[in-house]
């Protein structure tokens, strides 16, 4: 399973280059490499309930982080959608972009995009499932954020990000959590993160479990766009339609929905799994149904419809029966069928028409069959009609709220009051545009190219192929996806009619009503858009978008008042900092080491060791005293000559040596700058020189404190005898310090010399790059 | 500084310096010296020429850029780390030659280590003292 990741990361690669030679083929080459998957993955099928294949890799085993793949009913179905809508998307990418600059980038992000997604459905290792899901948000950044050029674009790209980012990172704390839990019930090492082995655990009873299934959840719900966090969805419209297509069908949307499908059997049927997402899920799925119809951009319609489903779906699994998961399984699926159809044909139309605005479009049925049939059988299925995947989906959404056992009026209420809107908003795009007259924007319209009729003719034929004989998809895939959900065998028997009796008969009424109503309120639509637009931006500025951007507003002008704060531009305010920093934080716990120390002189100094530390002493008092700029230097160069004798006196060569020529370059490197200085007269207060004259000597107490402190810390003897035995036999040197440098403990040299590097090049842009804005160099 | 007698002296101690600091350099495996120290000779050479003879002349002496002595160095530390890799060691592990080089000695890759901590201290040394003395 490795390989199918790391092909589409590897076509992702080369894209630019395909793009560049094979230019307008380039869609249908790279297509080729998903298509490729796809079939390989349908070669599995059919998959059994409760069948599993898996397979790993070995990646960070002290972390206990592996390339643990699973292809259950649960990863092949998302598998299959996207590859399958992938290779799709990318044949259509290669039509909507032909001829432009970006196609090959477009094409590598989608690519990059699809690699990470195959990633995140296979895994079974929730750390590298967390790597593959801050992939799918990063590649979506950047594929929304494709027209950079413009500042909607980027902002919306990065509204993407932050949202579905912060939402990781809480997935990511969630994820430790989950380690750790695991760990407590007796999962050792991999296993502790691996998903499929958390399922036999009784996770709900462990004390971490509530802050688990609240991270997990808003982790999912980022992503998933559910209320509050659906902001950033049709924000992303800013995308190319193929984007949009890729984004809102199969995959990035639907990672959350995944998420939640995949832990349902470690962390589903509590009552606060139920209570997190019942609410939210209901919550989206209306709201974002009603809003759908304030909308005139077709993209912007189906990106809140999209958020509604998804609002579906989290219902559904919030349930958690058995019905309920069946009934998420098949809506899924024919989601994305739709959805993918949809934002092709409204890309189409866009193309051909020149607007996505319906209350503009009209009378395209003429210029453009292909893309009306193919937008009709689509929109019928989004609608929950007849002999459509949609229509057996909604039978079951709504069969699970007839029969439930806690049945909630509210609930159908909110259901089929969605399903409505739903219903119209799928007339709204797929019919409004099409018929009428065609006097207006349908005058110049034009079919478009096959790279873009291929996509959605075979999604919407899928989703009727489907619909027509769902015994097949139960009986290859769906029975398995369900059972991998439900962590319990469960047998699909998937049927467009479903017989007479009183059930069914009421379903069926649910259903019929929800057809009429939504046609009805289709027919409304022209007079309800303005009153509703405006509602719904009343709503919007009291809503979490402004509380979003306001939030953002305000981490930028804190941010710069800090700044201004502690960023005064004034080396002497840096250098106090730093050292009163350092004596708050190592003075105390060096006095407090201090009774126990060793007599300061364990023995009486010899004369002439006496001496140089009076010499020392007495040019150090030289170099604070003296007015002349170089023999300040020239006394301070003085006390580290004397400090490296002693070091010599003290048997360590090397370390007298390094003295030596550190003191040397740093005289030079004084000199060279502060000669350069005007003459020295004193322009502090009197107080400020006390006060400066305190700080001084507090900094000079604790480097004292140190050196005291430090002879007193009794090293262990075992690593100087080890050194020094190991030096010759195994690193053939005789000079234990260098061999130490530069073999034992040859990494910390190496992370030295690269931080020396920085300091060169850092000082080098200091002063050679010329600023921007004319500061001080 | 225009001292002659400064710069007399930098002229003939600095090849004098730079000799010493390759030989301590090599010797720095058995007797006290190494790289670290080495480039600190050389970096202190160089300097104190530049002190007599103004920055630019030194950079002239020198010929290459600073930077590319920085770089060359870090280059030489990576390569001796990944030799260790290549070889199906650790990473960093010494390899040393079957063979002794007249006038080196034992060669190795903890040698090519010293050699590149040398020339990255003489590369960021430099870079900081010249860009320092010349603006």
């Amino acid at each position: 399973m490795l390989w199918t990741i790391l092909l589409l990361f590897g076509l992702a690669a080369a894209a630019p280059l395909v793009a560049k030679f094979a230019k307008g083929a380039s869609g249908w080459l790279l297509a080729a490499g998903p298509a490729a998957i796809l079939f390989a993955y349908l070669a599995q099928l059919p998959i059994l309930p409760g069948e599993s294949r898996s397979e790993v890799w070995e990646w960070v085993p002290g972390l206990g982080v592996e390339l643990r793949f699973v292809l259950d009913g649960l990863s092949a179905t998302f598998t299959l959608l996207i590859t399958g809508i992938g290779a799709l998307v990318l044949v259509y990418a290669g039509g909507y972009m032909a001829g432009k600059a970006k196609l090959g980038q477009l094409l590598s992000y989608l690519l990059l995009f699809l690699g990470s997604m195959l990633g995140l459905v296979l895994s079974d290792n929730t750390i590298a499932l967390f790597v593959f899901w801050e992939l799918t948000s990063i590649s979506s950044y950047l594929l929304i954020g494709l027209d950079h050029e413009r500042e909607s674009v980027r902002s919306a790209a990065l509204k993407a990000l932050l949202v579905t980012g912060g939402g990781g990172l809480l997935l990511l704390g969630g994820f430790v959590l989950l380690g750790i839990a695991a760990g407590d019930l007796g999962l050792k090492g991999a296993d502790a993160f691996s998903i499929s082995a958390l399922a036999d655990l009784d996770l709900s009873a462990h004390g971490l479990y509530p802050a688990i299934m609240v991270l997990v959840a808003i982790g999912a719900f980022t992503k998933s766009a559910q209320a509050p966090f659906h902001f950033w969805l049709p924000q992303a419209m800013a995308a190319p339609t193929p984007v949009s297509a890729l984004l809102h069908s199969a995959t990035m949307v639907k990672a959350g929905i995944f998420l939640l499908a995949r832990l349902h059997p470690a962390l589903g049927g509590t009552d606060l799994w139920t209570a997190l997402l019942v609410p939210v899920g209901a919550v989206t799925m209306l709201g974002a149904a009603i809003t759908a119809l304030g909308q005139r951009d077709k993209k912007r319609i189906l990106a809140y419809s999209t958020v509604s489903v998804l609002g579906i779906l989290v219902t559904l699994l919030g349930a958690g029966t058995v019905v309920a998961i069946e009934a998420a399984v098949v809506l899924l699926v024919a989601h994305a069928f739709y959805k993918a159809a949809l934002f092709m044909v409204a890309g189409n139309v866009d193309h051909g028409a020149g607007t996505r605005d319906v209350t503009l479009l009209s009378g395209l049925r003429k210029a453009m069959p292909f893309t009306f049939a193919a937008g009709a059988v689509a929109a019928l299925s989004m609608a929950g009609a007849p002999p459509m995947f949609g229509f057996v989906g909604k039978e079951l959404f709504y069969g699970k709220l007839v029969t439930a056992e806690a049945r909630s009026t509210l609930l159908i209420l909110v259901a089929v009051a969605t399903n409505v809107a739903l219903v119209a908003a799928a007339l709204l795009v797929a019919l409004r545009p099409f018929v009428g007259s065609s006097a207006g924007v349908a005058k110049n319209a034009h079919e478009v190219s096959a790279p873009m009729l291929v996509g959605p003719l075979i999604l919407a034929a899928a989703g009727l192929f489907v619909g027509l004989f769902p015994d097949v998809f139960d009986a290859t895939l769906g029975s398995a996806m369900a059972t991998a959900i439900a962590g319990q065998r469960v047998d699909m028997h998937l049927a467009l009619w479903h017989g007479l009796n009183p059930t069914a008969l009421g379903v069926m009424g649910l259903s019929a009503a929800t057809l009429v109503l939504g046609a009805m309120v289709y027919h409304r639509t022209r007079r309800l858009l303005a009153p509703l637009a405006e509602a719904l931006s009343r709503l919007r500025a009291i809503g979490p978008e402004t509380w979003y951007e306001k939030g953002l507003a305000g981490l930028v002008t804190g941010s710069d008042r800090v700044t201004r704060g502690i960023q005064t531009g004034y080396l002497r305010h840096y250098v106090l900092a730093v050292v009163v920093a350092a004596v708050v934080l190592a003075a105390p716990p060096l006095l407090r080491s201090l009774p126990g120390a060793a007599p300061l002189f364990p023995e009486a100094p010899r004369p002439h060791e006496a001496l140089l530390v009076a010499v020392a002493a007495a040019s150090a008092v030289a170099a604070m005293v003296l007015r002349s700029r170089t023999a300040a230097i020239a006394a301070l160069g003085a006390t580290g000559a004397v400090i490296a004798m002693l070091f010599l006196l003290f048997s360590a060569p090397d370390l007298s040596i390094t003295q030596i020529m550190v003191e040397t370059l740093s005289v030079i490197l004084l000199v060279l700058v502060l000669s350069r200085l005007p003459r020295l007269v004193t322009r502090s207060s009197r107080s400020r020189r006390i006060a400066d004259l305190a700080v001084a000597t507090l900094a000079g107490g604790t480097m004292a404190l140190l050196a005291i402190a430090a002879t007193t810390v009794s090293l262990d003897p075992e690593a100087a005898r080890f050194f020094a035995a190991a030096s010759y036999t195994e690193a053939q040197g005789r000079n234990v310090v260098n061999v130490v440098l530069v073999d034992f403990r040859a990494l910390d040299t190496m992370g030295e010399i690269f931080v020396v590097a920085a300091a060169g090049f850092g000082i080098h842009a200091l002063l050679r790059l010329a600023p921007e804005t004319g500061g001080a160099a | 500084m225009s001292s002659v007698i400064l710069r007399t002296a930098t002229r003939l101690l600095l090849p004098l310096l730079l000799v010493f600091s390759a030989f301590i350099l090599l010797r720095g495996h058995n007797e006290p010296g190494g790289g670290f120290i080495g480039g600190l000779l050389s970096a202190g050479a160089l300097s104190a020429y530049a002190l007599a003879w103004g920055p630019a002349e030194a950079r002239r002496v020198l010929r290459v850029d600073p930077r590319t002595l920085l770089g060359a160095g870090l280059l030489c530390v990576c390569a001796a780390a990944f030799a260790g890799i290549a070889a199906g060691r650790e990473v960093l592990t010494g390899l040393w030659a079957p063979f002794e080089v007249p006038g080196l000695g034992k060669v190795s890759t903890v040698l090519l280590f010293d050699l590149g901590v040398h020339l990255g201290v003489v590369g960021a040394t430099l870079s900081i003292l010249f860009n320092l003395g010349e603006d």
